[in-house]
């Protein structure tokens, strides 16, 4: 909401020393942020009004030009000429005796243009007459500025005239406070900060002329929609009168193009008292206007010219035959104000605000009405405010009045039950029952104090304000948070984080220790990130959530797999050069069951706020969010890092991506079982498949040839994807400490050749379970097909560690451990001993 | 044995006599002396202490001595020995730290030529800084708390007093589920953990909520549509503003350090009153800049004060829609940006380094900050 100072200056006592950002300063104390402070018109210099003396038609030029005597007052006029300027102008819109506004030579108009006495068709040019657009207050170019004749004295300072220099405040005016959309909302807050009296402008009626004909009839037939409608008539208006400059001036400076007087004056009273009002031309209204219900299906061209279909949720403001405008919102073109509107009605109503909302997000269509009335109007402004427009319109459109008619059903006022002693509870410190009676009075309140409780009588404008907390912050606020004493609260003795919460720390130092880079993803994916990663028509994974209002059309869904995300900012990091790059990302997927709908239900539960829901009511609110586990996923590509120069790159393969995921769980004490598996986007030759048990978290590999080429990533690229929230429910949090024997260790190799087939895991397994508890540890350190063993059969080399608790191991004993792991694998995997 | 064991002087066994030993003792220590490298004096050692070395064979004479004379000949022999020994101990050592010394000179390398890129990756500063903030909330005694990033309406607006036609749900911008009504949303703050914890805690509560959110803002240098908020909820008994304000400062102190203040503006939230806009007090220049063009700071734009929250006492309303009596208990709540915080604090310039996945910059934060 933009705050002209000047207009602010009418309402409330400012110093002539508080500058814009004084008040702003004041402003920002009582809740009220100030975006910016704005000059109107970026002159500097002199301006003073003028009079066209008398003018010369200079002949024989491309185009007429005029050299004219122009009255500046005594103390502006030339040296040789007292009280008179000569100023050349091209301008045709003026004639002898008009007040026109001058530029003396030094002045800077906006464009950093400066004023000079200079020689010019032949003639000494000694300042310049104005346009509105040269000295920057309007688009006006067709003409310098003419001032109504009377108005001004020539030598008078013209900035206040046009409202140059004038600050205007931009201020954030949050979404309770509706009454502060308003010149007179502002100025209350000033007079409040400044703790002087306030005389307000909203509570008292214009006084108009006697009603002399026959107003409009109003109604209204839907009381709870529109419980207050107020027509005022108005006849003999001259459709050709202009606005005011003062109102011209304003308007700009709060951001509204100046139509015509009687649009404009609407505008100017509902930015002045925070009333919407719409005029009608009355000769266009058939028999009772009154605020209705929609029919549905129901037409409506408004004032920006789109036909719009109504519904029976929409409130209209109709005459006997159609609707005339959508009420609150905008008005209709049918009954607009034209270039030949001589009689006019003036409306002004008390709308419910949640219609107005609705209606205006129903239409896409947020005005400065509905900002407004959605916000909350003050209930008893419609007379007021439309008085005010009315006696408007008859000074400056020689209007008669005729007068006045309205509906009215019964306003409800606020009682508060109010402990005076609350705002000090609430702020951990005592307030002076006079502090806060004086304050509530300022709001505008009315107290009965005999006994405590107080009754407190809540002001029209504050509809905010219903709870007792609402009037503490009143007290609070206005008194000063600053004011507010400091203590820091005692919590109970805490816990500290729980156990999944220190895992996933864990997990993090773990990757990033092992050389990994944490990225995080925006979580919207497509179709397309699907089919990038080739999963099947069929996949789970391709039953997402789906937003109604993506930012993007080609990412309307939310993830299932971390891989897409993962995998563009891997691409991101090849193409800005870094070839070797190890990435990985730990955040939440949504996962929606078979039965749950991408777009949601259609009628969700919507639990009341007046008590805490039932368990039943929370449990069929939580049915309809999808499963969020937390997921890791990691993308290697190229070499491994090495920091050795001379040192051969490595680069990295499928079992780095497996290694990565099998140290993770290792890490927090979880065994996983690696088997093949073909899964997308992997290559179905180098994926596996990584289960806790036999409950599958997860696949790590190689990723598939053609969704490389498909994301644009190098080949052999690696990628797994685990679901962390299973791995770590299978997390052992305490670990049970190893006995640490100390008998020598006794080593063994062995060779086993096995079919081309057969998993290594498989082998090893069966050479463990044969060896019985003397095997202390086995790994496998080579792996071997060629002329060496036959055809379709490879060999597996295992180191092998024996040792016992109690006792140094015999020969024999190594050997028989040994010859029954062997004899184990040749039993569940045709093993051979090579 | 060279002579029957009769009683002879061993003066007569010429081998054995003073200065046959004396000249042999000099002979050697002069080999020893001369000896230039451990293996030259392995050769000296074997000629001068071997077995047939004079010495040595000198020695087999004693045997042969009648009783008598023994004692003397081995008292003798043995300090001919001992001064050789002695005399080899001491060049062995010698030799052996000359080519100690040696060996090291030849083995010195280029300590340079060593990589200064650390084998390990990083953590995003996002992860570490919302483990930084909650480790200052643990410390208090707090909890943290969780809640889904696809969320329902009724907890992300409804039960913080957000009502269905409120103009505060159109200045969130949301994003929504399928569409408008299906009551679902992602998350547009944190503030729906507040409800969560509210319903499945018992007071007093302490937690705190660091998490993702989202708003339907295009990415740019200081926007994006993804974002990470932490909020604080305090229910307990007799919690008041002033508590909220100690709270603030505390907070600000450990993130900013000590000595650094917090000012409270008046504002508004649904599910706050009273309710207020937090400022920390500029942690670079403590409102030395205000006023003061010739020491300008860069970090508050010379205001003295950085914009940093939202904050107020849980209004009554929210309490109620969480079945917690008001007149029994009251509460704070507050909440931060945490780019906005990360920007300022690490001095990050633009939003989209956050969000890009760019290896050198997570790297540039370690795995803590």
């Amino acid at each position: 909401m933009k705050v002209p100072v000047s207009w602010l200056r009418e309402f409330v006592d400012i110093p002539a020393e508080l500058t814009g950002r004084d008040v702003a300063a004041l402003l920002l104390g009582v809740g009220f942020e100030v975006e910016s402070v704005d000059t109107v018109g970026d002159v500097s210099g002199a301006l003073v009004v003028g009079r066209v003396a008398s003018f010369e038609e200079l002949e024989g030029l491309k185009k007429p030009i005029r050299f004219c005597q122009v009255e500046v007052g005594a103390a502006h006029g030339h040296e040789d000429t007292p009280g008179i300027r000569g100023i050349i102008c091209g301008a045709r819109n003026f004639a002898q005796g008009d007040l026109v506004v001058v530029a003396l030579p030094g002045t800077t108009l906006p464009g950093d243009f400066t004023i000079a006495t200079r020689k010019t068709y032949g003639r000494i040019s000694d300042g310049m007459m104005c346009s509105g657009r040269e000295i920057g207050i309007s688009d006006e170019q067709d003409g310098i500025i003419i001032l109504p004749e009377g108005s001004a004295t020539p030598g008078d300072d013209a900035f206040p005239i046009l409202g140059l220099g004038d600050e205007v405040l931009d201020i954030a005016v949050t979404p309770d406070r509706g009454y502060a959309m308003s010149i007179r909302g502002m100025a209350r807050e000033v007079a409040i900060a400044r703790g002087i009296e306030f005389v307000d402008p909203g509570t008292h009626l214009a006084v108009l002329p006697e009603a002399s004909g026959s107003a409009a009839q109003a109604a209204s037939d839907d009381q709870s929609a529109c419980d207050l409608l107020v027509l005022r008539t108005l006849s003999n208006f001259d459709p050709t009168a202009q606005s005011p400059d003062y109102i011209k001036s304003r308007l700009a400076a709060v951001g509204v193009r100046s139509i015509s007087l009687a649009v404009d004056v609407t505008n100017y009273v509902m930015f002045e008292l925070g009333q919407p009002l719409h005029a009608f031309d009355a000769d266009k209204v058939t028999g009772t206007i009154r605020a209705r219900r929609a029919i549905d299906g129901e037409k409506l061209e408004t004032l920006d010219h789109v036909e719009r279909v109504l519904t029976s949720d929409d409130l209209v403001i109709a005459d006997d035959k159609q609707a005339l405008s959508l009420a609150g919102t905008m008005g209709g073109a049918f009954s607009e104000i034209s270039d030949a509107t001589t009689r006019v009605v003036l409306e002004a109503a008390h709308f419910d605000s949640v219609v107005i909302a609705r209606q205006s997000r129903r239409h896409k269509l947020s005005s400065e009405s509905s900002r407004r009335l959605e916000r909350g109007v003050d209930r008893m402004l419609a007379p007021v405010a439309s008085a005010r427009a009315a006696e408007l319109l008859i000074a400056h459109g020689g209007a008669t009045y005729e007068g006045t008619t309205g509906v009215e059903s019964g306003a409800t006022e606020t009682v508060i039950e109010f402990d005076p002693a609350k705002p000090g509870v609430v702020a951990g410190r005592e307030y002076d029952p006079q502090i806060v009676r004086s304050t509530l009075l300022a709001v505008g309140c009315e107290i009965a104090d005999a006994s405590t409780p107080w009754k407190v009588r809540v002001p029209s404008w504050r509809p905010d304000l219903v709870l007792p907390i609402d009037l503490v912050e009143e007290v609070i606020r206005i008194d000063g948070y600053d004011k507010v004493p400091t203590s820091l609260p005692t919590a109970p003795a805490g816990h500290g984080l729980t156990a999944q919460q220190k895992l996933m720390r864990r997990i993090g130092v773990h990757l990033a220790g092992r050389g990994l880079s944490e990225v995080r993803n925006y979580p919207f994916v497509g179709v397309a990130d699907f089919d990038a990663l080739q999963l099947p028509a069929n996949a789970t994974r391709r039953h997402a959530v789906r937003l109604a209002n993506a930012l993007s059309d080609e990412q309307p869904l939310m993830r299932t797999t971390l891989l897409p995300g993962l995998l563009g900012a891997l691409g991101r990091n090849v193409s800005r050069g870094f070839g070797d790059s190890a990435i990985y990302e730990i955040a939440s997927v949504s996962l929606l069951a078979p039965e749950q709908s991408a777009t949601g239900v259609t009628n969700p539960p919507r639990p009341a706020v007046s008590a805490r829901p039932s368990a039943q009511q929370l449990l069929e609110l939580e049915a309809l969010l999808p499963d969020q586990p937390q997921y890791v996923a990691v993308a290697l590509t190229g070499a491994r890092v090495s920091i050795v120069p001379g040192d051969k790159s490595v680069p990295v393969t499928w079992r780095d991506a497996i290694e990565v995921a099998l140290t993770l769980a290792a890490e927090i004490g979880v065994t996983l079982n690696v088997s093949a598996a073909d899964v997308a986007p992997w290559h179905p030759g180098r994926c596996a498949q990584l289960a806790i048990g036999n409950d599958v978290i997860g696949y790590a590999g190689e990723l598939a040839p053609r969704v490389l080429e498909n994301l644009g990533l190098p080949k052999r690229t690696v990628a797994l994807e685990l679901d962390l929230t299973e791995l770590m429910h299978a997390a052992n949090v305490v670990p049970t400490a190893p006995r640490v024997w100390t008998f020598p260790v006794a080593k063994e190799d062995i060779a086993l050749v096995v079919p081309i087939n057969v998993a290594a895991s498989q082998v090893m397994e069966a050479v463990r379970v044969g060896a019985g508890e003397l095997l202390e540890d086995i790994r496998l350190f080579d792996v071997y097909e060629g002329a060496q063993v036959p055809e379709g059969y490879k060999s597996l080399a295992f180191a092998l560690r024996f040792r016992a608790a109690d006792r140094t191991l015999s020969a024999d004993e190594v050997a028989a451990s040994r010859q029954a792991g062997v004899d184990s694998a040749a039993k569940a995997c045709g093993a051979v001993l090579r | 044995m060279s002579a029957p064991n009769k009683s002879f002087d061993p003066v007569e066994v010429s081998t054995l006599a003073p200065e046959y030993l004396a000249e042999r003792v000099s002979e050697a220590i002069a080999a020893i002396t001369a000896a230039q490298s451990l293996d030259e004096l392995k050769e000296v050692r074997l000629a001068h202490t071997g077995d047939r070395s004079p010495l040595a064979l000198a020695n087999r004479e004693i045997g042969a001595l009648p009783p008598a004379a023994k004692a003397e000949a081995g008292k003798r022999m043995g300090e001919a020995r001992g001064s050789v020994n002695q005399a080899l101990a001491a060049r062995t050592a010698d030799l052996e730290v000359a080519r100690d010394a040696a060996l090291l000179l030849e083995e010195a390398v280029d300590v340079t030529t060593v990589s200064s890129t650390p084998l390990q990756g990083g953590r995003h500063p996002l992860t570490t800084i919302q483990e930084q903030i909650s480790d200052v909330f643990i410390a208090l005694g707090y909890s943290v708390a969780e809640g889904p990033e696809v969320e329902s309406e009724w907890f992300n607006f409804d039960a913080l007093n957000i009502a269905p036609d409120h103009p505060a749900r159109t200045m969130q911008d949301t994003f929504f589920i399928g569409s408008e009504n299906s009551g679902l949303v992602l998350r547009t703050h944190t503030s729906p953990v507040q409800i969560r914890s509210m319903l499945t805690r018992t007071p007093p509560i302490y937690v705190i909520c660091p998490g993702r959110v989202f708003r339907t803002d295009e990415l740019d240098a200081t926007h994006s549509p993804v974002f990470h908020q932490v909020e604080a909820l305090v229910i307990d008994k007799g919690i008041t503003m002033a508590d909220l304000k100690g709270t603030l400062n505390h907070f600000a102190q450990a993130m900013f350090g000590a000595g650094i203040v917090t000012r409270l503006r008046p504002s508004y939230f649904p599910f706050t009153e009273p309710s207020a806009e937090v400022d920390l007090q500029c942690f670079v220049c403590r409102g030395n800049s205000i006023d003061n063009p010739a020491e300008p700071c860069r970090t508050c734009r010379s205001e003295g004060w950085i914009e940093w929250g939202g904050c107020g006492m849980v209004n009554p309303k929210v309490l109620i829609a969480c079945g917690i009596d008001p007149d029994e208990y009251s509460g704070f709540a507050f909440g931060m940006g945490l780019e906005r915080t990360l920007m300022f604090r690490h001095g990050i310039t633009d939003m989209r380094d956050m969000v890009e996945g760019d290896v050198r910059f997570t790297r540039a934060f370690g795995l803590g900050i």
